[in-house]
């Protein structure tokens, strides 16, 4: 297998005929060694072009914290080249295994990740102060919509149906949720209203999918669309005129859960949230669960796979289909929530930004499975929190540059650094029946 | 069980698909429904399995009428199905697979997949099948999967089992495998019903025949019918079941191929190192199991696969590295396995079908504009010498019969200067008077002095055609071996078996 034929290949230059004779040549095995390449070269040419003296100080410790960790104070230029130093071996290790063949695991591109950050970031806020609690426990409440609407996209992909409306599943649950919590004075109220709205986008969708055999995908664009252009209707012409009755809603607040927010560090990140983040780590791990686990979930994963077999076994196809994107709908509008609830009171146009957009990203990135979306929503999460510290502490970065980091990782990961994923078999196909 | 069906009718549009058939099938034998593709067998049984709905007729099981509305109803009932292409969900393990739609659960409906596990265990043992219950069923040998559909039946207690051309997709050996196991049901009184257009298993298992044409029944048979007998009920008028072919008359050596290899996306050598040869007027039949190789050497050839290595000769001209229009410039004819993805283009009429690999210059093509005329009388003709029955040449190829949009490409790539012929699975899904048509005109290419190449996974197509038969296995050749070689044989180096005393003939 690995040796090099006599015959001459014509129209191939030199690489394609090594490459041809490996057994793993295709880019796929390249990809991890020359992203991590790229991106240790990528921090020592910000090093080198300008370099920033001074400490930084890393806090670990929350204000309120039952014990408190001490700050960690490190020389900024010497820790930033520690951690190049640190890149570049993980990328010869990277390198080393592409050449011979063996699997990359899961830790290089994880340890390359934290190594890779806290080499920027001392850089970054050189004679400054980062708290990792506002840095991390910010990036969960900012991937809370993300993680959402990432599992209504799994859910409905997995049962064959592509969710690109989960965009309008949040804007019409956080609008929804505006109203219905400001009617009725309970914020509670409001979480369940942003779940039927996002149901209510999921049948709409339903309908024209799984009914009447619409393209998936432009019916969910147009229905993206069709949410913005209503939401910015009710809002101008009901809301504007009756925020007091109408959009002043309670805000949903932080509730620290006891023992458990008090666990130093974890605690403030995890645990001092509000209840909408504690709702999400039960749907995230039931999802995760139900999946995998029960009759439900291999009967989802079925239609989504092979609808026929799954017809021919007695499964009601397409009654499948919509129930499950009506609980992906009702999932992904819950997230829409967070917008007009927790992280400002009220609801405002077009005030989701996209964040659909980029859990469809999260879904594919974490391969159509609930665990490694949520994951990739919280990378998500991370990046824009990110850009909000640092423009915070007065970094040396543009702040340009910085808004356009979420959506760079965004890309960077779904342009293939996962490797290979496969979608559900029959996902975006409609099933008809003879 | 005792199953009966009465009167069924099935209209598909204009089409009668099923046109009032009947049929008892008793418990503890083995029916044969025999019948061309098309003929309406298949969507019978998908009437029983209640897939479809019929128009007219009753079904009526140990002397009860069924009203299906789904397959879950049938499958209620005691009827098990081994469709032809398996009802399998390739992610899923082997108890995922059976247990689906039938699942014992726990908890808030949690799986009990060890009680899968279990019972696909006993199940597998008291038939001797071997089957792995934690196995992942896109990892397993076709055969070994069609089990997998026979356990998912019997694991929902079938009385009645349906085999819907099962034979389609195995080996011999595994053909032979199959049939023990068919009669191992009928022992246990199974009542089975069998369904097939391979006169060779009917004979072979069948208890009782019924022949099916054009959607209705033609008669039955008995297995001691001999297959004349069978084939001409089965198309309507007598049939020449065996190619009619002169001794080769060989040239020179015409297609060279050295050390072929085809490496896949995945990079996985699917050809790996093929070497043989081809001579003026001689046809060289590939034999195989599907997936051994043979689509990506058929491809190779055609320029159509990105990543080949080593040589491929066509009368002095290397044809490894060029693109496919000059491949076909070069005079290579190709007839593709999938007529309706790689064969035609189904919106298309006939006549543009007919000039598709000639589309960028003459006859049909001056300075950048169709020659209509041209085109037309080109097509007219060739719809009469090809015996393409459609109502005109602007018919669309979508709309033809199986044998008939097949005759269209054989005219297609019959009807320039050949210097090679490829011809991957030239009958598949052909009716019986147009696999005897297509024969005759591969043949016919081969007595003109061109050098053939047929691809097939039906030994006794290989066999009818073959002046050597070449038999792959996992992308190697196993051998090249004489015409006459003895079936066992064949079917044995199938399964990348060589027998001992094997000599390799030389052309």
């Amino acid at each position: 297998m690995s040796t090099v034929t006599d015959t001459p290949t014509p129209d191939s230059g030199g690489l394609a005929a090594d490459t041809a004779v490996a057994p793993t040549r295709k880019a796929g095995a390249r990809k991890l060694p020359i992203a991590l390449g790229v991106l240790t070269a990528l921090l020592a040419g910000i090093l080198l072009r300008s370099a920033h003296s001074g400490d930084t100080t890393f806090q670990l410790a929350a204000e309120s914290d039952f014990v408190t960790l001490p700050d960690i104070v490190v020389p900024s230029g010497p820790t930033a080249w520690v951690m190049v130093v640190v890149c570049l071996a993980l990328t010869a290790e990277a390198v080393r295994r592409m050449l011979a063949h063996v699997r990359q695991p899961g830790w290089i591109p994880i340890v390359f990740a934290i190594a890779w950050m806290t080499g920027f970031l001392s850089w970054a806020a050189a004679d400054g102060r980062i708290r990792l609690v506002s840095l991390l426990g910010g990036a969960v409440a900012l991937a809370i919509p993300l993680v959402f609407g990432a599992l209504g996209g799994v859910l409905g992909e997995r049962a064959g149906v592509v969710n690109i409306a989960i965009e309008g599943q949040l804007l019409l649950g956080a609008f929804a949720a505006a109203i219905t919590a400001s009617t009725t004075g309970s914020p509670w109220a409001g979480l369940v209203a942003a779940a039927v709205a996002g149901a209510l986008v999921a049948l709409v969708l339903g309908l024209f999918a799984i009914t009447y055999f619409v393209d998936q995908v432009i019916v969910g664009v147009v229905l993206n669309v069709l949410v913005v252009g209503l939401t910015n209707f009710m809002f101008r012409q009901v809301l504007t005129p009756n925020a007091e009755s109408l959009n002043s809603p309670e805000r949903l607040r932080a509730f620290p859960i006891p023992v458990l927010g008090d666990i130093p560090l974890i605690g403030p990140i995890l645990f001092r949230q509000t209840p909408l983040v504690y709702v999400l780590y039960a749907v995230v791990a039931i999802v995760a669960y139900a999946l995998y686990r029960t009759r439900w979930g291999l009967r989802v994963r079925a239609v989504g796979e092979h609808p026929k077999a799954a017809d021919t076994v007695g499964i009601k196809v397409n009654r499948t289909r919509y129930r499950t994107i009506l609980l992906a709908g009702a999932i992904a509008g819950l997230g829409g929530a967070y917008f007009s609830l927790v992280s400002v009171a009220g609801f405002n146009r077009e005030m989701t930004g996209g964040a659909g957009y980029i859990a469809l990203a999260a879904v594919i990135f974490g391969k159509w499975d609930p665990i490694r979306a949520t994951l990739a929503a919280l990378l998500f999460g991370f990046a824009t929190n990110l850009q909000g510290v640092l423009s915070a502490i007065g970094s040396p970065v543009p702040s340009q540059f910085m808004l356009m980091l979420p959506y760079l990782v965004t890309i960077l990961a779904v342009a293939g650094l996962v490797g290979r994923s496969r979608p559900p078999a029959a996902d975006g196909v409609p099933y008809r029946q003879q | 069980m005792r199953l009966v069906l009465r009167g069924i009718t099935k209209r598909f549009g204009s089409v009668v698909a099923n046109d009032s058939i009947s049929l008892t099938v008793e418990p503890g034998e083995i029916h044969c429904l025999l019948g061309e593709n098309g003929a309406g067998k298949s969507t019978l049984m998908n009437v029983l399995y209640g897939l479809y709905k019929a128009d007219e007729g009753e079904i009526e099981l140990d002397g009860e009428v069924q009203h299906f509305t789904g397959p879950g109803d049938a499958m209620a009932a005691g009827i098990g199905m081994v469709h032809q292409h398996f009802m399998l969900i390739p992610v899923f393990t082997v108890a995922e697979n059976v247990m689906l739609g039938n699942e014992t659960t726990g908890f808030a409906g949690s799986l009990d997949l060890e009680a899968a596990s279990t019972r696909v265990t006993e199940i597998s043992e008291r038939f001797g099948f071997h089957v792995n219950p934690d196995a992942l069923v896109e990892d397993l040998p076709v055969g070994v999967q069609q089990r997998v559909e026979i356990i998912k039946a019997l694991s929902r207690d079938a009385e009645l089992l349906v085999f819907d051309e099962p034979t389609a997709v195995l080996t011999p050996q595994e053909t032979d495998e199959l049939m023990e196991i068919m009669r191992q049901l009928k022992e246990a009184g199974k009542a089975i019903v069998f369904i097939t257009h391979k006169l060779r298993e009917v004979r072979a298992v069948a208890d009782r025949i019924t022949v099916i044409r054009l959607g209705k029944v033609v008669g039955e048979a008995e297995p001691t019918a001999s297959n004349a007998e069978l084939a001409s009920m089965m198309v309507g008028r007598p049939v020449e079941l065996v190619v009619h072919k002169d001794e080769p008359e060989l040239g020179a050596d015409a297609l060279v191929v050295k050390d072929l290899r085809v490496t896949d996306l995945a990079g996985h050598a699917q050809v790996d190192g093929l070497s043989f040869t081809i001579r003026a007027g001689e046809i060289l039949a590939v034999a195989g199991v599907q997936g051994n190789g043979q689509t990506e050497l058929t491809e190779a050839l055609l320029g159509l696969q990105d990543d080949v290595t080593g040589s491929i000769v066509l009368d002095g001209t290397e044809l490894v590295g060029r693109s496919t229009r000059q491949i076909l410039d070069a005079g290579v004819g190709f007839i593709p396995e999938d007529r309706q993805v790689d064969g035609l283009v189904p919106g298309f009429t006939i006549a543009e079908n007919l000039m598709l690999n000639r589309s960028f210059r003459s006859p049909f093509v001056k300075n950048g504009n169709l020659r209509l005329g041209a085109l037309r009388e080109f097509a007219a003709e060739k719809l009469k010498q090809y015996d393409v029955r459609a109502r005109d040449i602007d018919t669309l190829a979508g709309n033809l019969s199986g044998g008939n949009q097949q005759k269209v490409v054989v005219a297609r790539e019959l009807s320039r200067d050949l210097r090679l012929l490829v011809a991957a699975q030239p009958t598949r899904g052909v009716d019986v008077g147009s696999i005897e048509f297509i024969h005759k005109q591969i043949v016919a290419t081969r007595d003109s002095g061109i050098p053939v190449l047929v691809v097939s996974t039906e030994l006794d197509e290989v066999v009818a055609l073959a002046d050597r038969i070449m038999v792959l296995y996992r992308g190697k050749v196993v051998g090249i071996v004489p015409a006459d070689t003895p079936r066992e044989t064949l079917g044995l180096m199938m399964t990348g078996e060589r027998p001992k005393d094997l000599k390799d003939v030389a052309s």
